[in-house]
């Protein structure tokens, strides 16, 4: 075995890799939550659209994606292994077992915390990331006005033989700025009109923050950092940015779009 | 027989190095060809066992825990004398050695404790090399403090851990012999017997714990380092497993038994609070540098206290009696170990014991709360402080803590020469089970400087000298030797497992500790001991009538473990009778009522009694012969020990 | 005595490695609040010899909370409800009268079960013979103050070294990891200057003995540091965390 494949079979490599992963992960909630912000715009969706043309168009952020598709796989994978292994590690349990006197429940419970994650992951791509790239989307046409950029007109555009595409520029004849995007806003406020899938996220959202609270902080140690004098911040970070800030503005988008629609 | 103690000739503080000049050794290429077993992990087992085997020689090391790192030594708590005089307050080998010797009532040989006191100050060299975490000073260096019967800072301490931290250190030493595959460790395994062939010690008969299986080892020495046998009086500071079947059944092959009634009580430890009690637990007497010790004034007012009636910390300063400050002015509290609780039992024989049951004396922090803050106070001794609160729910640092006198450590031990040598060839006894260096008494901080100075630094030159005289020859266990002495401790164990009486073991053991601690305990007088004598012979006799030993052989069976170890502190609490009645006098913890003086300190009778009493086991139930070493001082005058 | 308890004991036993073992009931009556747990346990083991029965096998030595060798696992908690003692240390003060009290070996798979409440812990002195010590040989060492140890390092070391080896850290951890045992041991050496010669040798040797021994990892619950009877800190783990990586990945010396 080579020097590396040593360290990332043992104990303390495998959580190094779910250690990075996860923490990249978590990062990438900050990007993801910021540009889902657009999302509480009233512009019928256009910077939202926008936005989501540009993530998946931009060549840097289309490698980080792929980054975070294989962190996602990483993790998942190496739980399933970290778990495996540490069931072997007690393979007769106590009949009587008092895990809340020395041990919070999130801690105790990352693996069922995470795999309900995964399978929100799942749906959630599946709602709409692959509909975005496989599905048939409405394109949506956005005619701002440049003198008055609070005037904008939106039409929904036919499919009539030619093969509709992102578009935006400047009709300066017109003085009007011209966008055309896949309305993948649409797909959102469709999805978040169903009360069974708005309850399903905000659930989700629920688990992920207690699995942050665990996370977040565990990430660090398990990079062996816990310095005495900034490892507090790092658990107040883990605690109310990572565990409650970001899940709960998460779980308001699909509550506020769902009484939109009501 | 003539018992030849090897003293070299010469200067006290020349002795050992030409000693070691003159001892033969072995050719490094044939110290592979030597198999030496070592019974026992603690300090001395271990430190000994790892300086053999880098030496060269292969080496089986037996305890009966199930970790080498659980040996007794790991509880001694205040610390490890040396002699480095780092305080530039007066110190030297020849202090530490005059202490030792006065310490000990002088009743140890001058050279033994001299070369003790050359080789405490290479302990704390190799501990500290050894990555022993002792207590440092801001600048960086290491932290003294002082200890019962010594005036000058010598002691060097890990906390409240000292035995753990250099036991952790030899047993690191060990670990990294086993990893060389030089050591062959076996744990949860006792030793039985001794195996000896031709008047030479060449291996012993073991026990699996685990499967029953016995066994027969073979080796060139044998050395036991199995520790005290203070378990004899059922209460004690010792480990519950402590025992003193190794050195017993050697015994009982030949090795003669050094001083058996010399035992230590120490001063301070938690009183026993009711019948259920398994053991004591000794708080370090380093509480003594801080803590004075007290009882009322008046007998009215100590009964007031047990009622509960009267709370200690109400009792009025001039209420109380600082008996060892008002008796000892220039050592106070820091009296020798022997001189503190034969003045504490004194007080609560008056009547003016506390405590629920009166069998305690207080051990006051409020003054050095006072003066140095709780924090120092808990700085110093946090530790000992928690474990008070957690074993008696009260709270030392508001009222004081209650202590009494329990049996500590035995000085006592099988007879050694100057080699560590017993009288039979090839086997050694190292630490506290041999009768070495503490005389009648140890001071405090010695154990584990003599544990590690015998493993360390005396073993590895003593033995090659015995093993480069015998030679490298091959040694099996074909010898019949070997089946005999295997067919001997079966028919033993099959012997106690036949017992199905009434009585449990234990019963036995705590009904020996009550005579042992009654009559043979901190004071002894004729007729009790006379008393005590028949009673053990009640006892044995009844033990092997009426004892239960349930269960086989073939199995993790704690009742037959415990059955053979109590079966032989019977028979070792008898030879203990007879030693304490032979010595007329007082010495140490050596307690003649008969003998003291007009103030009732332990009077010596230097005409009579300057020898080691070395017994010789003659057979079953037969008398044991006394044999004489005369102890001869040369360097220090023989005076009336006195700590006013 | 007034104040005595009498209790219900649920207890494992199971007669050797290979038996399969289960809960057996016993009462345990007239019980001082003064007792230890195991003076407790000695009085029913008592009246079990007195009626013929097999008495209960658990470990124990000292009977003062440093040999590490009592390892209960009591009421669902290594060493029972109280923090920073060891089971030798609790009394059953810390119980009810009429309670019910459920005694469990440890468990994990590096620990077989040997008999009833004793298990085989000798997994940890393999870890520490892999590489828990300072490769000095008896004599030719300098003097004892030639090193000067800050004390902060020295005391930080010591509160490592304090670990008793009793593996409560792995019967408590929900992994059966031996993480804070194994990090104690490293740190203790890695922060003194006479272990920085090995230092990164012997963290990648430990880890790999308590992987091979068949610890689970460690997922950061914190359990252990809660449950271990001198209080050692996680910060141990972290420690080790750090130079095991950087052994692995910086140092060029391969083990």
């Amino acid at each position: 075995m080579s020097s590396f494949t040593k360290t990332f079979s043992s104990t303390l490599g495998k959580k190094l890799i779910m250690s990075l992963t996860g923490l990249f992960l978590a990062l990438f909630l900050i990007v993801h939550l910021i540009g889902n912000l657009q999302l509480f715009n009233d512009d019928a969706g256009k910077a939202f659209n926008e936005y989501s043309y540009f993530m998946t168009h931009f060549l840097p952020i289309k490698i980080v994606s792929y980054l975070l598709y294989a962190s996602i796989i990483l993790h998942a994978v190496y739980a399933v292994f970290v778990t495996i292994s540490n069931n072997k590690a007690r393979t007769v349990g106590y009949a009587q077992y008092n895990g809340s006197a020395n041990s919070s429940w999130s801690s105790r419970n990352m693996g069922i915390l995470g795999t309900i994650l995964l399978v929100f992951i799942v749906i959630h791509m599946k709602t709409f990331w692959w509909e975005y790239h496989n599905g048939a989307l409405p394109y949506t046409q956005y005619v701002t006005e440049l003198q008055n950029p609070a005037a904008v007109t939106v039409t929904e555009l036919q499919a009539s033989g030619v093969e509709l595409m992102h578009s935006s520029y400047i009709d300066a004849q017109n003085g009007v700025q011209v966008v055309v995007a896949k309305d993948l806003y649409q797909v959102v406020v469709e999805a978040f009109s169903h009360l069974w899938y708005v309850i399903l996220y905000v659930l989700s959202m629920i688990a992920m923050g207690f699995h942050l609270y665990h996370g977040f902080q565990s990430g660090f140690q398990s990079l062996g950092f816990d310095h005495n004098k900034y490892f507090p911040a790092i658990k107040f970070l883990g605690l109310w940015v990572f565990s409650i800030i970001i899940p709960a503005v998460f779980a308001a988008m699909p509550i506020y779009i769902y009484f939109l629609t009501q | 027989m003539i018992l030849d103690s090897k003293i070299p000739e010469g200067p006290l503080a020349e002795k050992w190095s030409k000693h070691k000049f003159n001892l033969k050794l072995v050719n490094p290429a044939n110290k592979r060809k030597y198999t030496v077993i070592v019974i026992g992990s603690g300090l001395a087992g271990a430190s000994a066992a790892a300086s053999l085997a880098e030496l060269g020689y292969n080496v089986k090391v037996f305890c009966f825990q199930d970790s080498p790192r659980r040996a007794h030594s790991i509880a001694a708590q205040g610390g490890i004398n040396a002699a480095k005089n780092y305080r530039n307050d007066g110190d030297s080998v020849y202090r530490l050695f005059y202490d030792t010797i006065k310490g000990g009532d002088y009743r140890a040989r001058e050279a033994n404790v001299h070369r003790l006191a050359e080789e405490s100050v290479n302990i704390i060299d190799q501990c500290v090399a050894q990555g022993v975490p002792f207590a440092r000073e801001y600048g960086g260096l290491l932290d003294n403090r002082s200890f019962g019967g010594s005036q000058v800072s010598r002691t060097f301490y890990a906390r409240g851990q000292t035995g753990q931290q250099l036991l952790l250190g030899a047993y690191s030493a060990l670990n990294r012999q086993i990893h060389e595959g030089k050591v062959k460790m076996y744990n949860r395994h006792e030793m039985l017997d001794v195996v000896v062939v031709d008047g030479k010690a060449q291996g012993v008969v073991t026990r699996d714990l685990i499967s029953g299986k016995l066994e027969t080892h073979a080796g060139h020495a044998v050395l036991l380092a199995s520790g005290g046998y203070g378990n004899v009086f059922y209460l004690s500071t010792n480990a519950m497993g402590s025992n003193t079947t190794a050195i017993w059944r050697a015994h009982k092959r030949g090795a003669f038994f050094g001083n058996p009634c010399y035992t230590q009580i120490h001063p301070t430890c938690i009183p026993v609070s009711g019948d259920h009690q398994s053991k004591l637990t000794l708080m370090s007497e380093s509480l003594r540098n801080d803590g004075r010790v007290w009882v009322p004034k008046t007998q009215a007012m100590a009964e007031q206290i047990r009622k509960g009636q009267l709370k200690a910390s109400d009792v009025k300063e001039d209420d109380r009696d600082y008996f060892l400050e008002r008796k000892y002015p220039s050592f106070g509290n820091l009296v020798p170990r022997d001189v503190a609780s034969r003045n504490a039992k004194e007080a609560v024989d008056d009547g003016r014991g506390v405590g629920g049951s009166g069998k305690a004396v207080y051990l006051d922090f409020s003054d050095a709360i006072n003066r140095l803050g709780k924090n120092a106070i808990q700085a110093k001794y946090g530790n000992l402080f928690d474990m008070y609160y957690q074993i008696t729910d009260e709270n030392p640092y508001e009222l004081p803590m209650r202590i009494y006198p329990a049996v500590h450590y035995t000085m006592g031990g099988l007879w050694v020469d100057y080699n560590l040598q017993t009288t039979v060839p090839g086997l050694y006894a190292l630490g506290e089970c041999n009768f070495s260096d503490h005389g009648a008494n140890r001071l405090g901080a010695s154990a584990l400087m003599q544990g590690l100075a015998d493993g360390y630094f005396v073993i590895p030159y003593t033995l090659g000298d015995y093993l480069a005289n015998i030679g490298p020859k091959p040694i099996d266990t074909s010898h019949p030797a070997f089946a005999e002495t295997q067919k001997a401790v079966e028919d033993r164990l099959n012997k106690l497992l036949s017992l199905k009486g009434t009585k449990t073991v234990d019963e036995y053991h705590r009904e020996l500790g009550n005579i042992m601690w009654e009559y043979c305990g901190m004071a002894r007088n004729e007729a009790g001991l006379i008393k005590a004598k028949g009673l053990i012979q009640e006892l044995k006799a009844d033990f092997w009538k009426n004892a239960i030993v349930l269960g086989k052989n073939e199995e993790l069976n704690m009742s037959l473990e415990k059955a053979g170890r109590v079966a032989d502190f019977i028979e070792l609490g008898e030879l203990m009778v007879d030693d304490a009645l032979n010595r007329k006098e007082s010495c140490g913890g050596h307690f003649r009522e008969e003998s003291q003086t007009d103030e009732g300190e332990a009077l010596r009778d230097d005409d009579n009694f300057a020898y080691v009493a070395a017994w010789e086991f003659t057979g079953e139930n037969m008398p044991e012969q006394l044999n004489k070493e005369a102890l001869v001082y040369e360097n220090v005058k023989l005076t009336q020990r006195s700590y006013k | 005595m007034s104040g005595n308890m009498n209790l219900t004991l649920k207890v494992w036993r199971q007669e050797n490695a290979s038996d399969k073992g289960g809960f057996v009931t016993y009462k345990a009556e007239n019980i001082s609040p003064d007792m230890s747990f195991l003076e407790m346990l000695d009085v029913v083991n008592e009246s079990l010899i007195k009626k013929g029965t097999d008495p209960i096998h658990f470990d124990h030595d000292c009977r003062e909370g440093i040999c590490g060798m009592c390892s209960l696992y009591i009421n669902g908690r290594p060493h029972g409800p109280k923090r920073a003692i060891t089971t030798c240390q609790l009394h059953m003060r810390s119980f009810t009268d009429g309670e019910t009290i459920t005694i469990e070996p440890w468990r994990a798979t590096a620990f077989p079960v040997i008999k009833d409440l004793a298990v085989d812990r000798s997994a940890f002195d393999r870890i520490q013979q892999a590489g828990g010590y300072v490769s000095v040989n008896t004599g030719g060492v300098p003097d004892a103050n030639e090193i000067a140890i800050p004390k902060v390092i020295a005391d930080e070391a010591f509160n490592s070294a304090t670990c008793i080896q009793c593996g409560a850290c792995v019967a408590a951890c929900k992994n059966a990891s031996a993480m804070l045992f194994v990090s104690a041991k490293v740190s203790q050496l890695a922060l003194l200057p006479q272990g920085q010669p090995e230092r990164y040798r012997r963290v990648q040797s430990m880890v790999a003995q308590m992987d091979a021994e068949g610890f689970g990892g460690c997922t950061n619950t914190g359990a252990c540091e809660i449950e271990c009877p001198k209080e050692i800190s996680m910060t141990n783990i972290n420690r080790m965390r750090r130079d095991f990586f950087t052994a692995k990945l910086f140092k060029e010396e391969e083990i």
